[in-house]
């Protein structure tokens, strides 16, 4: 038995002209009861190199991740570190050996401070008590290298999402690294923090780590890059350095077929004011005097960063904000301060940006989370109960217009991918006759193929009639989809473009605090 | 030998994993308490103990249906066991004095006297509900706390001391009845029990239940008055624990504050036993029903193997452990199954 191990391993490093890769994944197979979730990948890391994982949702990337961290172990095949084969028996093993990873789900107490947390299990002590001035010291020096605007005696729950990835990352760079997993790191960053993220990734890299880095966003793997595997079905397909890539090979390797375009064309005709809203300022005043409009057929864009009060607008809009001055007004008629209940009967619907947190009841069906906001309406009742047949042949209906797989609607949200997780969100609002939708980060950790299906529908939707207001951190979606954007900054709206003026260099002048003017 | 062994107990694994996944620890529990108590006495097959047992386990079955849509909504309810003793007092005490003065006015005195207390009874409930609902009370601060209130009105309306003098037609009525054989209680279970599948199954109002308990944000999203149907579950529950009393009450022919003692534990017990989840938005009525029945099951089983009554505490306790394990374990194979 280990004699068969070993020898693999000493032939791969003798045949290598470069340094022996930190980490070397040979033939490893994951097998699920019903599902072959990995077959046969190879994958290696070199020291110093960001290596990325690519791929659609539930093609195996987060299966892989997960093996190198030491969450599952694989049911077939090798895993050398530094030309060793080893079986890691856990994720505190893998980080004992310099494997970190940093997962989209937090791993934070979030009763606890920040560096209670990037101690957790591994505290300072002096002669059996804490040692808290240490702690401190070493948490602050940690987030000043990572140069993270955080204080390390916050508490965990008053941060933001944002702040969270911050800290989980920081987490990871407690230890000496030598292997860094980053599981969509950037999914719920600002711009100008993702920026400080890359730095601090190529800094590591420059110290000899090897960066694992799975993204769905394809300017991210040019950025920091060095090679590039795409998986799909579980299989990999090629691993190619970043330099011979560009979109369309990377989607055609994704999805096995040529994707032409992944913003489609939409034909503006904007009619009537669809939703008007006129010197809104919110109770928590996190939006001030704001006025702004959205005209049927018209797809119009809210930019900002994370807190410049763009999600607050549409949560205002929908009844979820208390408002304190200014009107809503929807096809007309004043709808300020309406209950959500109200604004879904007089045609508005909102889409929030976090599909577990607010969107979804994960343990129910497909079919109960589509017809929960309609099954008020007359159509779904007869007699005072739930017509449930009519109830299967809408959300059957809209399951195919959305493309759902599989497509099934009596399974649990829990069974399907994070892609259609996101499109079941999308169908509740397909169901009844909607004049304003209001989505907010609509695309938000969906592969690329839901993306293009998800923008598909924004079209279908203009162009019938709707009033779409785009509310996205996404700037690519903003340039693309929008002909109208308005921008925000700390809770005042700071510009409106038009047309040509979209542009990310206008976009991004009006992020940011203006310091010469 | 051994080698060839393995491979085919390996072919029933599977399948017999997705069969615990489907339908939960329950049915083999059944099964298990069944061949167990009918080795143990030749009395527990016999129809006339399944009667009994039927009979016994009604009353809790009532009480679970309720505490099951608190749980539904993700809360728990454990003033159950006091406000079938507050219906049990406030209805003997409505009942005794009216009997008493007219006697041949048996209807009116039966009507009003039930009135009464399912009145008490859902007023606990309503109590609850506007404290879980309205001012963000946790539902284990507030049904404890409404369970200490109603204990103790209850205690003082009687000093302690049952009070007698109900009519003879209350308990002739509704416990020693019986159609076909079978006990009037247990239709009241039987007809409360479809009612229940009806609502939750078939109604908006159940699907709600199942959903605010599922996630409460997505819930008010979709539009639904969250804190009315959060504050519906709550009385509900009030409204079936107090059918409970009012049956109880029945069958003892007294009004007593000492009972309902050990309903919040059996209740929650038959819940979990039966599938519900503790985290809310995951639950059916029937196996709730059978998980009070099962309960029931046991507790006859061991007073014919001649069990003492606190060692049964005991076993009910060990019991609902158990199944929580099993649900966990259940959980956990669901997962492996999935991927």
């Amino acid at each position: 038995m280990a004699k068969e191990t070993r020898a693999p391993a000493e032939g791969v490093g003798a045949g290598l002209t470069l340094p022996t890769p930190i980490l070397q994944v040979l033939a490893v197979s994951k097998q699920f009861p019903g599902v072959l979730a990995l077959d046969q990948i190879d994958f290696e890391l070199r020291a110093g190199e960001a290596h990325v994982l690519f791929g659609e949702n539930g093609a195996g990337k987060s299966t892989l991740i997960q093996i190198l961290a030491g969450v599952h172990s694989p049911t077939e095949g090798t895993i050398l570190f530094h030309g060793q084969p080893i079986k890691l028996m856990g994720v505190h093993h893998a980080r004992t050996l310099g494997i970190s990873a940093v997962f989209q789900e937090f791993s934070l107490v979030p009763t606890l401070t920040i560096e209670e947390n990037l101690f957790l299990g591994a505290e300072l002590t002096n002669h059996g008590f804490l040692d808290k001035s240490q702690l401190h010291r070493r948490a602050d020096e940690i987030l000043k290298q990572l140069g993270f605007p955080l204080k390390p005696q916050q508490r965990v729950q008053d941060l933001s999402r944002a702040e969270q990835q911050m800290v989980e990352i920081a987490k990871a760079f407690r230890t000496d690294l030598s292997v860094l997993i980053l599981d969509e790191p950037t999914a719920s960053l600002t711009d100008r923090e993702a920026q400080r993220l890359f730095g601090m990734i190529k800094q590591a890299k420059n110290a000899g780590v090897g960066i694992v880095y799975v993204t769905h966003r394809m300017s991210e793997i040019y950025e920091l890059g060095d090679r590039v595997t795409v998986l799909r079905d579980g299989k990999r397909v090629a691993t190619l350095d970043v330099a011979d890539v560009d979109d369309g090979r990377l989607l055609q390797l994704m999805t096995g077929r040529v994707i032409t375009q992944v913003f489609p064309k939409i034909e503006y005709r904007p009619k009537r004011r669809l939703l008007e809203v006129s010197h809104l300022t919110t109770a928590d005043r996190s939006v001030r005097d704001l006025s702004l409009e959205v005209r049927s057929g018209e797809v119009v864009g809210l930019a900002g960063l994370v807190g410049s009060g763009k999600s607050v607008v549409g949560r205002a809009c929908f009844g979820l904000e208390r408002i304190v001055s200014g009107r809503v007004m929807l096809d007309g008629q004043e709808v300020t301060g309406r209950s959500p209940r109200q604004m879904l009967d007089s045609g508005a619907f909102y889409l929030p940006p976090d599909r577990r947190e607010e969107g979804l009841v994960m343990m129910r069906s497909v079919r109960e989370n589509v017809s929960l906001p309609w099954l008020a309406a007359r159509s779904f009742t007869r007699f005072g109960f739930v017509d449930r047949g009519s109830e299967r042949s809408k959300v059957r209906d809209v399951a195919d217009r959305v493309n759902l797989q599989p497509r099934n609607i009596e399974h649990d949200l829990e069974r399907l991918s994070g892609g259609n997780q996101q499109k079941v969100l999308l169908a509740k609002g397909l169901v009844s006759t909607v004049k304003l939708f209001i989505l907010d980060e609509p695309t938000v950790g969906v592969d690329v193929g839901t993306r293009v299906a998800i923008y598909g529908f924004i079209r279908d939707l203009c162009e019938s009639g709707a009033a779409i207001l785009l509310i996205s951190s996404d700037l690519p979606e903003i340039l693309h989809l929008t002909k109208r954007t308005y921008v925000m900054y700390r809770g005042d709206l700071r510009a409106e473009l038009e047309g040509p003026e979209i542009t990310q260099d206008h976009l991004l002048a009006n992020f940011f605090e203006r310091t010469r003017a | 030998m051994a080698k060839n062994e393995t491979p085919r107990w390996l072919a029933y694994r599977v399948p017999l994993q997705r069969l615990f996944v489907r339908i939960g620890v329950l049915p083999f529990l059944l099964v298990l308490a069944l061949i167990v108590f009918s080795t143990l006495s030749g009395r527990f097959l016999t129809s006339e103990n399944l009667i009994t047992v039927a009979r016994q386990a009604t009353y809790l079955a009532i009480v679970a249906m309720g505490q099951m849509l608190a749980l539904l909504t993700g809360g728990f309810d454990l003033s159950v066991g006091k406000i079938v003793a507050i219906t049990s007092v406030i209805t003997a005490l409505t009942m005794a004095p009216l009997a008493a003065a007219h006697p041949d006015a048996t209807a009116v005195t039966l009507t009003l006297g039930i009135l009464a207390g399912l009145g008490a009874g859902t007023l606990v409930g309503v109590v609850n509900g506007v404290g879980v609902a309205v001012f963000n009370v946790s539902p284990f601060m507030m049904t404890l706390g409404t369970a200490a209130i109603s204990f103790g009105i209850a205690l003082t309306l009687t000093s302690g001391v049952p009070v007698y003098g109900l009519p003879d037609a209350f308990g002739t009525i509704f416990n020693f009845s019986r159609i076909l054989d079978i006990p009037t209680p247990v239709y009241i279970m039987v007809g409360l029990f479809v009612t229940m599948y009806i609502l939750l199954n078939r109604t908006r109002m159940g699907r709600y239940f199942y959903a605010l308990g599922g996630n409460l944000k997505a819930s008010r999203l979709s539009g639904i008055d969250t804190r009315f149907y959060l504050f519906l579950a709550y009385v509900l529950c009030g409204a079936l624990a107090a059918v409970a009393g009012v049956l109880l009450t029945a069958r003892l022919e007294t009004g007593e504050a000492n009972i309902g003692a050990s309903m919040p534990l059996d209740s929650i017990a038959a819940c979990v036993i039966g599938g519900v989840s503790l985290r809310g938005g995951v639950g059916s009525v029937g196996n709730v029903v059978l998980g009070a029945i099962f309960i029931g099951l046991i507790q006859n089983g061991m007073d014919l193997a001649q069990i003492q009554s606190y060692l049964q505490e005991v076993a009910i306790g060990v019991l609902l452990i158990l199944a929580v394990i099993a649900d966990q374990f259940r959980q956990f194979v669901m997962l492996r199954l999935k991927d």
